[in-house]
């Protein structure tokens, strides 16, 4: 088995009260399955903004401000048995509904392959 | 960490919905009316917050207190940032100056009762005399429900762009008029009332009465309907027999739509209807309400219409209506409020009453309105009572021409029914 992470991005559709709860319980129903199934370890949103720091001379600069759909709006680790079985587990996520994308990347392992 | 932390899932029902019908009403008064866009806005930030940190970590203890927390600590960091810039409710400017006082005045504004108040002033200033009815139940359901533009046009089968002028220029009506409706020492409360128990009335009927044809939406109108006229029944300031009969309607008829409406959306005719679908707890809380609301000196439109549906909602069948004291019911409202409408059903209980070929008299007395010949179920009546007295061929024609007047696919499909069941007989 291996972890992966999955990076949410978008998904955030202005919508009506009524629809906001729809895709929260269907992110709850999706969370709820990947954890009965022993695949989720960890997760959590993020706040939009923060700072960024570049550079020799470490310039921090407030943000990233990007536009929400590219934003990473948060994170999960995953375990599952391969990139596809990842990948295939992914396809279960409600962001879809929203316009939104999973970027699915596996973990980096001190043990060699 | 194995699993999302948070608490097991409630049942949340509609409260993204509810939560935002009380917290626009508590914002708009602590920010002043004529900011309400500001307390849409503050409160979609607060649901908007609350999805995406629920999705991952699931629920907090209580996810309607966790909501009013964040709009509450939202309200204080625009009151805090704009303070000097905005001006917000007048009562509250001495209040939020000073550190001293808006955090404390912030937590009494958003107290489960003077919440309760707000969404009664709103409910009142969304019936403001300059809107239409038709304008103040849109309003209703986007301020006090939480229904989005599409969602209210989605209800009324209306087209977006016009129910969101119609809610834009409303809510412009609102913003401009000052304050919230003061529901205390205010001299026209009667009159005010009288408006927003039209509107709720209206809203109820749009689900009982209307085209649409997912049960669900009807239900959804009904249920919003009954949730609003609660509120004011509830409320000492509000609280009339009025209100009470108002609500025992709804419930007594609330308590049939599983039997009118069949799962697919379709109408059913009475005689067709499963009395065992019926709502009985509906049915005895709208009993309970009716002898309550006959403690006033004063019967009102709302009290006649309650009893016949609870004659209607007590029978054991169709036969066994106690017909004669429907049509007394009838006679009254007729005088009450002589409409049209009215005096059709009072036709048709006669027939139902004394006979057909009696009903079909008092139809025909009615024959030359205009309003009526252009409502489909005049013609159906016609169609019924002409069944019912042998004419299957002359009813077939009448369903026929109701099919042709009908407002949406499920009335039409309703009547070709009829029609289809007295071709049927002709055989």
């Amino acid at each position: 088995m291996s972890d992966f992470m999955y990076l949410f991005r978008g998904g955030m559709n202005q919508s009506s009260p009524e629809e906001m709860q729809k895709n929260m319980q269907k992110w709850m129903g999706w969370m709820k399955e990947l954890s009965a199934k022993g695949h989720f370890k960890a997760g959590e949103p993020l706040e939009a903004g923060g700072r960024t720091l570049k550079g020799k001379n470490k310039v921090v600069t407030d943000g990233p401000f990007t536009e929400s759909k590219d934003l990473v709006g948060g994170y999960l680790v995953v375990t599952a048995g391969s990139l596809d079985q990842a990948t295939e587990l992914a396809k279960g996520c409600p962001i879809f509904e929203y316009d939104g994308t999973v970027e699915v990347r596996p973990l980096m392992l001190m043990q060699q392959p | 960490m194995s699993k999302p932390e948070g608490s097991p899932a409630p049942e949340l029902g509609h409260l993204f919905r509810r939560e935002s019908g009380r917290l626009v009403s508590a914002l708009t008064r602590v920010f002043g009316v004529h900011n309400l866009e500001l307390a849409e806005d503050v409160v979609q930030d607060a649901l908007c917050r609350a999805l995406e940190l629920w999705k991952l970590r699931g629920f907090p203890d209580d996810p309607a207190a966790w909501l009013l927390v964040s709009a509450r600590n939202r309200a204080v960091d625009v009151l805090r940032r704009e303070r000097r810039t905005r001006v917000f409710a007048p009562e509250l400017t001495q209040l939020i100056q000073s550190e001293w006082t808006l955090v404390p005045a912030l937590s009494e504004m958003f107290q489960d009762e003077m919440i309760r108040d707000d969404q009664l002033r709103m409910m009142f200033s969304c019936c403001h005399p300059k809107l239409s009815d038709s304008a103040s139940v849109a309003l209703m359901l986007s301020l006090l429900c939480g229904f989005s533009v599409q969602e209210v046009a989605a209800a009324f089968l209306a087209e977006p762009a016009s129910i969101e002028k119609r809610i834009v220029r409303a809510k412009g009506r609102i913003a401009a008029s000052g304050r919230l409706y003061e529901l205390r020492g205010t001299s026209d409360l009667k009159a005010r009332l009288a408006r927003v128990l039209r509107a709720l009335y209206l809203l109820f009927n749009e689900g009982y009465h209307g085209s649409h044809s997912i049960r669900t939406v009807r239900e959804e109108l009904c249920e919003e309907a009954i949730r609003l006229c609660t509120m004011l029944a509830e409320h000492p300031s509000t609280n009339s027999p009025e209100v009470l009969a108002l609500l025992a309607l709804m419930y007594l008829n609330a308590a049939r739509l599983p039997g009118r409406i069949n799962q697919t959306g379709e109408l059913m005719p009475l005689n067709e209807q499963d009395r065992g679908s019926w709502n009985s707890e509906f049915v005895q809380r709208g009993i309970n309400l009716l002898n309550a609301s006959a403690s006033g000196d004063f019967v009102t439109p709302f009290h006649v219409e309650a009893a016949i549906a609870a004659e209607h909602a007590t029978s054991p069948s169709l036969a066994g209506t106690n017909w004669t004291r429907i049509v007394e019911h009838y006679d009254i409202l007729l005088k009450l409020r002589p409409t049209p409408v009215v005096a059709l059903n009072r036709a048709i209980a006669i027939g139902q009453e004394q006979g057909p070929e009696r009903g079909l008299a008092e139809l025909a007395e009615l024959g030359q309105d205009a309003h009526l010949a252009r409502y489909p179920f005049f013609e159906a009546a016609f169609g019924e009572l002409e069944l019912r007295a042998g004419r299957a061929a002359v009813a077939q024609s009448h369903f026929e021409r109701a099919a042709a007047r009908a407002r949406g696919m499920d009335e039409r499909r309703f009547f070709l029914g009829r029609a289809a069941v007295c071709a049927g007989e002709q055989v």
